[in-house]
């Protein structure tokens, strides 16, 4: 099942257990929902392509002690409606769940205006904004469980491409997917099924962050006992660079970073034509940890 | 002077006539609210005077006569709510909110300060009574259409009112909300708009009437400083849509040497202009 089909059923579960919860669809994914929409008329809108009152919206049922759902695509949820999510959201201290698809290039063909490698480090900025990024449909419908109703406003980001298993995961807290001595891979989300790829029979720790946002400190210092680090995120790359120098502070640390270099991706194709272009492969992250090892 | 669709009814309209005397009444204590206003403007060296005076009888109307909300307890979940999306206008707000018991008067004299829980746009965290931070324009008036399609969606029969500026008007945001307000038939929902015509300099927003009829919304243009009119207004009912009442006003009515003046917009009086700008207060 892919994450958007989890999506919906985890949703039409909770609509029918939660009497608080209210989806709003930006005209998106509204296929997906059409039992929702019958069974739950009160409380699932395909709201329109409006994302700017859609989230100040959200805000206002938030304030009734309802519990909003907003989904759309990442460009138009996050990039569009940031001021929102900061002024209603976040300084409020409101919760509201924000669930984008089309995140970096899965919708490469689309060009530049559906692309949302920025998402992340946009997000990271506000105070308060929780942010998850599940690898596989299962996981998705764990971390969704565990955070709809916690109060926070929390960003879940879908994506088109997943990992080839899914591990048992805590929200704000990172698996430990493997251990070894020479260096730390830290992978995000989908990125770990490239680095899963790249690391074997390599004597390296891969530690699996599901949530950029709260950041799992306790276990890389725990595990990344070489002070070499590899970062590999599915976004703009070096989004938790600060959070690694921290937890790992007083030490030193030899530090990469793989992802979306900071461009606009100027092409069309598939996602996959992307990864190669930008060198986010499994044999271009062995290089780069073998690089690191040997430093 | 009523325009647009009147909806007015005998009932509202006698009510309104019974009350009349009360309101005449209360033009003292919108002057004491003036110089509450004026003085911890002048006192902060900050704070938006004019505009707040704007708003101040629609303010005072409302938590005088419609709004069902317990001073003493502002929190309870079945209260009706008020959105001041024009945040800057806070003076205003904080004014009615003291005079009406939600905070002590003496917290006005810290308005601005560093450890204040009153700042220049009002903040929902730190101020009794406000339902909204707000400051940025445009969020009110979407956060107020969310609180009244939550009392829709819950089947709770509280209304919801928004205080929103002409200028304000010229947020995509508005229009936006505007749309889904009528689409959704949220005839719990009382937008006003403070037409003081500020926004002329920069972006003629024309008829506001019009504009709201055109989003399917009832609406009512009435003299935003008559309080008769303005009761009136905000006790009409409607079947199935939203009520946009567009409020002629005056910016910093009520004291003449601010009235229309752009200068003073957000200007604040030395010692020397206080006592003269209390002294005019008419």
């Amino acid at each position: 099942m892919s994450m958007r089909k989890q999506f919906v059923q985890t949703v039409e579960n909770l609509l029918a257990e939660d009497e608080r919860l209210v989806l709003l669809l930006g005209d998106i994914g509204v296929f997906g929902f059409r039992n929702a929409f019958q069974s739950f008329s009160e409380r699932v809108y395909n709201i329109g392509i409006l994302e700017q009152a859609t989230l100040s919206v959200a805000a206002g049922l938030a304030k009734t002690e309802l519990i909003p759902i907003v989904h759309t695509i990442a460009p138009f949820l996050v990039e569009r409606g940031l001021e929102q999510l900061k002024d209603d959201f976040c300084y409020q201290e409101l919760g509201g769940n924000f669930v984008s698809v089309g995140a970096s290039y899965d919708y490469a063909a689309l060009g530049c205006t559906h692309h949302c490698p920025g998402d992340v480090g946009a997000l990271k900025n506000l105070p308060g904004m929780e942010i998850v990024l599940p690898g596989t449909a299962q996981e998705f419908d764990q971390l969704f469980l565990q955070g709809y109703a916690n109060g926070r406003p929390t960003y879940y980001r879908l994506s088109e491409r997943e990992n080839p298993v899914s591990f048992n995961v805590t929200f704000g807290k990172a698996n430990v997917i493997q251990t070894g001595s020479q260096a730390t891979v830290v992978a995000v989300g989908p990125a770990l099924k490239p680095v899963l790829e790249a690391v074997k029979g390599l004597d390296v720790t891969v530690l699996y962050y599901v949530c950029v946002s709260p950041f799992d400190i306790e276990t890389l210092k725990t595990h990344a006992t070489s002070a070499k680090i590899l970062l590999c995120e599915p976004y703009y790359q070096g989004g938790l660079v600060s959070e690694i120098i921290k937890a790992m502070w007083p030490s030193a640390v030899l530090l990469d970073v793989m992802g979306v270099p900071l461009a606009f991706l100027n092409h069309y194709g598939t996602a996959e034509e992307h990864d190669e272009a930008i060198g986010f492969t499994p044999s271009e992250i062995r290089a780069r940890l073998e690089q690191l090892i040997h430093e | 002077m009523f325009g647009g669709v009147n909806l007015l009814n005998a009932q509202n309209t006698a009510m309104a006539l019974e009350q009349a005397p009360l309101l005449r009444d209360s033009q003292a204590a919108l002057n004491r609210l003036r110089r509450m206003i004026i003085e911890a403007s002048a006192y902060a060296q900050e704070g938006h005077i004019p505009s707040a005076f704007s708003i101040l009888n629609i303010l005072w109307v409302l938590y005088t006569h419609i709004l069902q909300i317990d001073p003493k307890h502002p929190d309870t979940l079945d209260r009706d709510r008020f959105v001041l999306s024009k945040g800057h206008a806070s003076l205003g707000l904080y004014a009615v909110l003291a005079d009406k018991g939600f905070f002590p008067l003496e917290e006005l004299d810290t308005f601005g300060r560093y450890n204040s829980s009153l700042g220049g746009h009002p903040d929902t965290r730190k101020v009794p009574g406000v339902e909204a931070s707000t400051g940025s324009l445009g969020h009110g008036f979407p956060m107020a259409v969310g609180m009244a399609l939550g009392f829709k969606i819950k089947k709770q029969p509280n209304r919801v009112f928004c205080l929103v500026g002409d200028g304000e008007c010229n947020e995509g945001s508005i229009w936006e909300s505007a749309l889904l307000a009528s689409h959704h038939q949220l005839s719990n929902l009382c937008c006003i708009v403070d037409y003081n015509h500020s926004t002329d300099r920069a972006l003629l927003m024309g008829d506001l009437a019009q504009k709201f009829n055109a989003f399917a919304w009832e609406t009512l243009t009435i003299d935003g400083h008559n309080e008769i009119e303005i009761l009136e207004a905000l006790t009409t009912k409607t079947d199935n849509k939203p009520l946009a009442i567009i409020a002629e006003t005056i910016k910093g009515f009520g004291c003449a040497v601010m009235e229309n003046e752009p200068a003073w917009h957000h200007k604040f009086p030395t010692e020397a202009e206080l006592e003269t700008l209390i002294e005019g207060l008419s």
